[in-house]
């Protein structure tokens, strides 16, 4: 007999009753996100080794896609104009947030809110703006056919819409990098006589590097999975995106479209595991110990930052101002005078005010439902023990939709949720659907916000509540949910938001009942009706300012009952 | 390692923990007497609190069992054993003010609110910060969090109060004066106690009885003073305070080390043969400076190389020609030093303890 077969079993310890409730709802949250995530692209990679009769086929869609030019053609196109976009916005933004960081120019908050603006409204808006702009009515076009560029719609369309619709992004992660800066170093480095540049290049440089990796990956899969932008600015420009709504819902073409939603999920992949690196990197870098960096004043240097600031910011009002001008703009160009026509006529034609609705439904739903799962989940993840395989199939099934495209995701429902055969079938095409298939394509930065805020608690919190008896539940009441109530207002807040202005998701998923605001703005604009277009835009916005207004005091408030104890 | 007649309180027997192919405990044999204080010592990694953790239930031990109060505890989860639990962190609620931490096991147990406002006063007025109900954690120094932590381990009542690490995070002054709170407190309750620490002053200072630890072993059980003066294994000699080691050879019944015979009345001695190569463990304390007298035994002279100053008395390393240039360390008071008129270089004789010589194989 060997040695291991004396041993005896191990020692496996009795599990109570509450942690067995705990374990079922762990086991519901990996349930949820399997019939919801994860089998939905399972059916897009089952579809794309499939004919259209459901025989598997192997590679051989694949390769019919690899001999068909024009949609290799929109594969270069893809790529090329996303490369363009990360040349030009990463920097940008870099030197944007470089001010924001390391200067003292004055009105910081004040750019900063600016720049989050865009982020209220769809990403189309830039689109919308830009045709208003340089289009074939357009006020500069004469401008812009003087140096050289026949027409804005195409790839100079796309490319300019979607500098300005990613820019927020990179800001965003540039400016996290940046702050995360050791004053000690400059110290250190001021000490031994170095130079400005020096510095910039051997300190600033290298410890905002893995945020200029991570935003120019962002910024690139954004821009090649993205949807909305070049339907509306990209005349007969095709690209990936573009390509997968031709084919599947124009073609009912669903194995190539199934390729090609596979294409859309590789840079989305990849941004996703570097990403995951990276941020693994940042963390290490800054010590508890670290001494906040604190900008001294400069007058040339500021002076040429808040230039600088100004007129990204002056740009990106022409953006937003030309929409809000034109939604209001009888008729454009000829009568300019302020109207509510588009608001009035034009949406409520187009059964806008339904879709606006629907949109309010489903961005609460989202808001609500979101929170609570992603909210649940996480805390089950990282504060009850036992029952590893389920808790680490959750851990990786959370993660997921980062590196899944919203166009894929939308694509797997139809694939998933459209088959005859399965029992949720009835789900197809129903506000409910739109509702689950925005929380996924957005579950994982709400996720990670509610991680890291049940990081911040005291890991001994439920030994210690075991320990008196208590089971984990009333801990989770008491302590945990109050603790972390600003973390949910956050997380609802961004699924509110992201529900209201997200297109590329839910474009495959609604009837004419249940079509949301977002979609009409497209359906608006293919009619023609770029006014109404604009303005549904607007409403969104606007619907998405105020509610950020609500949330802001839904914050305060809760600050003000649950979190006293933080006042010294 | 049984305490007594009386059954033991806390009895583990045979409890092992694997990590894959890494043994983090091998079987660990110990019994625990009502009342006792115990301290697990060792170095950080050598088992001590994941062996806390598995009293506590908060892991699971891979073999192994453990009964309390003649109870077998080995698969209760945590809140079907009894014990209050106190971490280095404190794991205070932050969100909930002192009352309502101290009080926060009673309230699950349906205590009428007025016995239990009562009771937190008691604790309070017992860790010594009476009438700091309605503050909240984060107004508390980190001692007065710890006492607030240890009334809220206490409040229950529970058989076995465990402690993990409890005085790491705090500053030395604090720890000293808390230290010794706990030590009383617990005489007072008279409350079964078992507390992990790297810290071999704060064991000494509270332990009725060590456990060494290294490696996932028990090196030895025994009070503070004959873990001290009794080492059981070469590595409770090393981890256990200062200690000088001496490579020697068993010739006529005494020890010679370098050129020298030194007389040797350690138990340890006993069963090795003649010419056999030992090593010699002895406390700096157990080299004595004075009183010397004229024909003592065990005498040589040795010569200053370093004095290192640590205030009433001075570290002092000397070597011996007679020992064949082994270095030794001493303690030397400030004020003998300053009597004799020693300093670095100075030659002065030095006499070895015959019943502190502990030999090792």
């Amino acid at each position: 007999m060997t040695a291991a077969a004396l041993q005896p079993a191990p020692v496996r310890q009795r599990v109570s009753f509450s942690e067995r409730s705990a374990h079922a709802a762990l086991l519901l949250v990996a349930l949820a996100l399997l019939v919801f995530l994860a089998a939905p692209l399972v059916a897009i990679l089952q579809k794309s080794v499939q004919d259209s009769d459901g025989s598997f086929v192997a590679l051989a869609n694949f390769i019919a896609y690899a001999q068909t030019p024009a949609l290799l053609q929109s594969l270069w196109n893809s790529v090329w104009v996303s490369a363009a976009v990360t040349a030009v916005t990463v920097p940008t933004a870099f030197v944007f947030a470089y001010a924001l960081t390391r200067s003292c120019m004055p009105a910081k908050g004040l750019a900063r809110t600016l720049t989050l603006v865009p982020l209220l409204a769809p990403s189309l808006l830039s689109a919308i703006s830009l045709i208003y702009w340089f289009g074939n009515q357009g006020v500069l076009k004469g401008a812009m056919q003087a140096i050289g560029v026949e027409q804005i719609y195409g790839a100079p369309g796309i490319v300019l819409a979607e500098i300005f619709s990613t820019f927020p992004h990179a800001l965003m992660i540039l400016v996290t990098a940046l702050s995360a800066a050791d004053a000690r170093l400059y110290e250190a480095a001021d000490a031994m006589g170095t130079t400005a540049a020096r510095k910039f290049f051997t300190i600033t440089l290298p410890g905002a590097k893995y945020g200029l990796i991570s935003s120019a990956l962002v910024v690139f899969t954004l821009v090649a999975t993205d949807f909305g932008i070049p339907k509306v600015i990209g005349g007969n420009f095709n690209v990936l995106a573009t390509d997968v709504f031709k084919l599947v819902i124009g073609q009912q073409d669903f194995q190539k479209g199934a390729v090609v939603a596979l294409l859309l999920l590789a840079p989305a992949v990849l941004t996703f595991a570097v990403d995951h690196w990276v941020s693994r990197k940042q963390t290490a870098m800054l010590t508890a110990r670290a001494v906040p960096y604190s900008p001294k004043r400069a007058p040339l240097f500021d002076g040429l930052m808040t230039l600088y600031c100004g007129a990204v910011c002056v740009l990106i009002l022409a953006m937003l101002g030309m929409a809000l001008f034109a939604s209001f703009a009888t008729f454009w160009p000829y009568n300019l005078q302020p109207s509510l026509k588009h608001y009035t006529m034009g949406l409520i034609d187009a059964e806008v005010d339904t879709a606006f609705f629907n949109s309010l439904r489903m961005a609460a739903g989202t808001a609500v439902f979101g929170t609570l799962l992603v909210f649940a989940g996480a805390y089950l993840m990282e504060k009850t023990q036992g029952f590893r395989t389920v808790r680490s199939a959750v851990r990786l099934l959370a993660l997921l939709p980062m590196a899944v495209p919203g166009l894929v995701l939308g694509l797997g429902y139809i694939f998933f949720f459209n088959a005859i055969d399965n029992p949720l079938n009835g789900l197809y095409q129903t506000l409910t659907l739109l509702t689950v298939c925005t929380v996924v394509h957005f579950y994982t930065t709400g996720h990670l916000t509610a991680v890291t805020a049940l990081k911040a608690l005291d890991p001994e919190f439920e030994a210690v509540s075991a320990s008196m008896k208590v089971p984990f539940y009333k801990t989770f009441w008491r302590v945990t949910l109050p603790i972390c109530t600003p973390a949910l207002v956050d997380i609802a807040r961004y699924f509110f938001i992201n529900a209201m202005t997200t297109i590329s998701a839910v474009v495959f998923l609604y009837s004419p009942e249940t079509k949301v605001a977002s979609i009409a703005i497209l359906n608006l604009d293919e009619a023609g009706e770029i006014g109404a277009a604009a303005a549904c835009a607007i409403l969104i916005a606007a619907a998405n300012t105020v509610a950020t207004g609500l949330f802001m005091a839904l914050s305060w408030w809760v600050d003000r009952r649950t979190q006293a104890w933080k006042k010294p | 390692m049984t305490v007594g007649a009386q059954a033991p309180y806390l009895r583990l027997a045979g409890i092992r923990k694997d990590f894959g192919s890494f043994s983090a405990l091998k079987g660990i044999d110990l019994d625990i007497a009502q009342g006792e204080f115990v301290c697990f010592l060792g170095p950080s990694g050598c088992g001590k609190t994941t062996l806390l953790r598995i009293i506590a239930g908060l892991e699971v031990q891979t073999a192994g069992r453990i009964e309390l109060a003649g109870r077998d505890i080995s698969v209760l989860p945590p809140a079907e054993r009894d014990y209050g639990i106190v971490f280095q962190s404190y794991a205070l609620f932050p969100n909930l003010n002192v009352a309502e931490n101290v009080a926060y096991g009673l309230v699950n147990r349906k205590v009428p609110r007025r016995a239990v406002a009562k009771r937190v006063e008691e604790l309070l007025a017992l860790v010594g910060l009476p009438g700091s109900q309605a503050k909240y954690p984060s107004q508390l120094s980190g001692g007065q969090q710890q006492r607030i932590a240890l009334a809220r381990a206490l409040a229950t009542k529970p058989g076995l109060l465990l402690l993990d690490e409890p005085l790491s995070a705090l500053d030395a002054i604090v720890r000293v004066k808390l230290r010794s709170e706990i030590r009383s407190l617990q005489r007072t309750l008279g409350v079964t106690t078992v507390m992990v620490t790297h810290d071999q002053e704060e064991a000494f200072a509270v332990a009725d009885r060590i456990v060494v630890m290294n490696q996932g072993c028990i090196e030895q059980v025994g009070s503070a003073l004959q873990v001290y003066r009794d080492p059981a294994t070469l590595f409770v000699a090393d981890f256990v305070g200062r200690i000088n080691a001496l490579p020697a050879t068993l010739q006529g019944g005494g020890l010679r080390v370098g050129a020298q015979v030194f007389d040797c009345e350690h138990t340890s001695l006993a069963g090795h043969a003649e010419g056999r190569e030992l090593r010699v463990y002895l406390r700096p304390e157990d080299v004595l400076a004075r009183p010397i007298a004229a024909g003592d035994a065990n005498v040589f002279e040795a010569q200053i190389d370093k004095i290192d100053f640590m205030g009433p008395y001075c570290l002092v390393r000397v070597h011996s020609d007679a020992l064949g240039a082994q270095a030794l360390t001493v303690y030397l008071s400030l004020n003998y030093l300053a009597e004799a008129q020693l300093a670095v270089g100075s030659r002065l004789p030095l006499r070895l303890l015959p019943d502190r010589m502990r030999v090792f194989a």
